[in-house]
């Protein structure tokens, strides 16, 4: 009698996942679907604008759908225009760089504290403190940027506490063109985004292995140089790349806290040459060029996230 | 008075660098939008020197308060709308994306979570101007507007609920479906009673957090957007931000920091109540409910 009740499950569920094979794709069509419309093609528009035509007349795109046909005369224009003596382009790529890379390590100094603070030596104020944290997430990056230049005024409140009360007459103009404001602007409003991952992997880290480090003889700093970052360079890596990459389409920032080309970065390039009439085809290049600088680290994150599922599951 | 060999050798002294530094943050990025919202009590035209309490911005005003201004309240109900469209239709298609790529073996799934993944990193400005150009060069039905935006709006958020359903499937693991077909439950019928229910607090949770993450939207709704009427909040506040805004601005973005952080709040409250008993979700309070998986 016992043969059949453990023989009977595996002999009946096979057919009944066969069964089901069809259930599973007609749930994710609809997705699918979606993303192939909605975000694949747009991004194959983009190609074919890169590598389309121009309308003489009227100055507007005419995608051109067939890549045999494309001409990389608008994708040259740019590429040339980077360096060298028609390098219009450069100082903004540079600016970009040196931004992004200057705002993401300030947010890992600041974020990788209170990250290891919240998540594990916060005790009791855990709550309290991870909903302060989260906080930032809910309000919108244009109230948080606003309240900046609420404060950043000439008649601000900034420079009326670096004055004293009116003690010293100190007027810095912070909004016009100020790079240090624009980076700061950038920590400000993405230092949020790297704080919660970080908060995660080191809420996951195995506090069993740290003491273990302590008993067999680590001192505070090697325990925490040889245990604790090697643990979480996952975490570290992963945190980081999800305040660069937004950071690098970032064009708002600038035109909030600066509004001055001084400080322009990539993002406004695209921002500014979208909508001015035959530039459409620069707008899409450096929508490509984005995209091409951001293609590794973005699957670096996707294989490192899909592993981790792989593990969990 | 110790020696402070013996202070940095005592393993449970408080860590008060840390302390600081976490209570420094904090002040650093709540306080100036705390200041934002205080003054759009002002009673004057500063949105720097403070002239006493009022609710002029808010409705007192007859011309420039959000109540009468039309800019403005067309601002904030366009974004209520944006919100609740996208979210009802995005929450369903996730959900069902998540749980058809995760049973469905081979690589078309595997290609889509990809391209879901994809979508969830890069950077919004990416997307934004791709759907732009679709929308301006090919002769669609759809013009720059509403509809616009709420498709944009929807590719960019269809990774949230289908990331946190997905790691909510992988916790719940495949006994108790494998259960209940034992038992003579058809999958579908499966899928319905047991897994949909196991899954509700993960679908709800990513139903407030699309609804908050769509009203803060930024990029994606300033491009898609046609005309000032189908300008959200946050495009309102980019465009006059620089240009000498009476405190009804700030009122403006007050009132949108109240529905996100309501919206949230009210789900945090019913997220705890749906997960009450449950042994994954334990002591991980807001921060499972926030997604950190």
């Amino acid at each position: 009698m016992a043969v059949p009740v453990i023989a009977a499950p595996s002999q009946t569920a096979a057919p009944r996942r066969e069964r089901a094979s069809g259930l599973w794709p007609a749930l994710a069509a609809p997705g699918i679907v979606w993303l192939l419309l909605c975000f694949v093609f747009p991004l194959y528009v983009v190609l074919c604008i890169v590598f389309g035509q121009v309308d003489p007349l009227f100055r507007t795109p005419i995608p051109v759908w067939n890549p045999v046909q494309w001409d990389p005369s608008q994708f040259n224009y740019v590429l040339t225009h980077i360096v060298g003596a028609d390098g219009i382009f450069g100082p903004a790529l540079v600016r970009t760089a040196v931004f992004v890379f200057a705002a993401s390590s300030l947010c890992l100094l600041i974020a990788f504290p209170v990250a290891y603070y919240v998540a594990r030596l916060s005790g009791r104020r855990k709550g309290l403190l991870l909903a302060l944290l989260i906080a930032p997430f809910w309000i919108s990056y244009m109230m948080r940027m606003f309240a900046w230049v609420n404060l950043l005024q000439n008649d601000g409140i900034v420079n009326k506490v670096l004055s004293f009360g009116g003690l010293f007459t100190m007027h810095v103009d912070w909004l016009t063109g100020q790079p240090v404001v624009v980076i700061l602007g950038l920590v400000y409003g993405y230092v949020p985004y790297m704080i919660l991952p970080l908060y995660a992997g080191l809420d996951r880290l195995s506090q069993p292995m740290l003491e273990a480090s302590r008993d067999l003889g680590a001192d505070r700093f090697s325990s925490f140089w040889r245990v604790t970052l090697p643990l979480c360079r996952p975490t570290i890596l992963a945190a980081v790349l999800l305040t660069c990459l937004p950071m690098l389409g970032d064009y708002f920032t600038s035109d909030m806290l600066s509004a001055s080309p001084k400080t322009a970065m990539v993002g406004n390039l695209i921002n500014d040459s979208v909508h001015a009439p035959g530039r459409t085809g620069q707008a899409g290049a450096f929508v490509m060029l984005v995209f091409l600088v951001a293609l590794l680290p973005m699957l670096y994150y996707i294989r490192a996230t899909s592993r981790r599922d792989e593990v969990a599951s | 008075m110790r020696s402070p060999v013996a202070w940095w050798n005592d393993p449970w002294r408080p860590p008060r660098f840390l302390v600081g530094i976490t209570i420094g943050y904090l002040a650093w990025s709540l306080l100036p939008v705390a200041i934002a919202v205080l003054y759009s009590f002002n009673n004057g035209r500063s949105r720097t020197t403070w002239q006493g309490f009022s609710l002029r911005w808010y409705w007192g005003d007859a011309t420039l308060s959000v109540w009468h201004n039309d800019a403005l309240h067309t601002a904030l109900i366009q974004t209520l709308k944006l919100g609740v469209v996208t979210t009802l239709i995005t929450v369903p298609l996730g959900v069902l994306f998540a749980i058809g790529i995760d049973r469905w073996r081979g690589r078309l799934p595997a290609g889509a979570n990809f391209l879901m993944l994809l979508s969830f990193v890069l950077p919004e400005v990416l997307l934004a101007v791709a759907l732009l150009f679709v929308i301006t060069t090919i002769a669609l039905p759809i013009d720059l507007g509403t509809t616009a935006q709420v498709i944009g709006l929807i590719t960019f958020q269809v990774s949230y609920p289908a990331v946190l359903v997905r790691a909510r499937l992988a916790t719940i693991g495949p006994q108790y479906e494998e259960a209940a077909m034992d038992l003579g439950a058809s999958p579908l019928g499966a899928l319905r009673r047991i897994i949909l229910p196991m899954l509700m607090p993960a679908i709800f949770a990513s139903t407030v957090l699309v609804f908050a993450d769509v009203i803060d939207d930024f990029v994606l709704v300033r491009y898609l957007s046609g005309d000032a009427a189908t300008e959200p909040v946050s495009v309102k506040i980019y465009n006059t931000a620089r240009g000498a805004p009476t405190p009804a601005l700030n009122a403006l973005a007050t009132l949108l920091l109240l529905a996100a952080l309501t919206a949230v709040v009210i789900g945090f409250l019913v997220y705890r109540y749906l997960t009450r008993g449950d042994t994954t979700t334990k002591d991980r309070g807001i921060g499972a409910f926030a997604g950190e998986v």
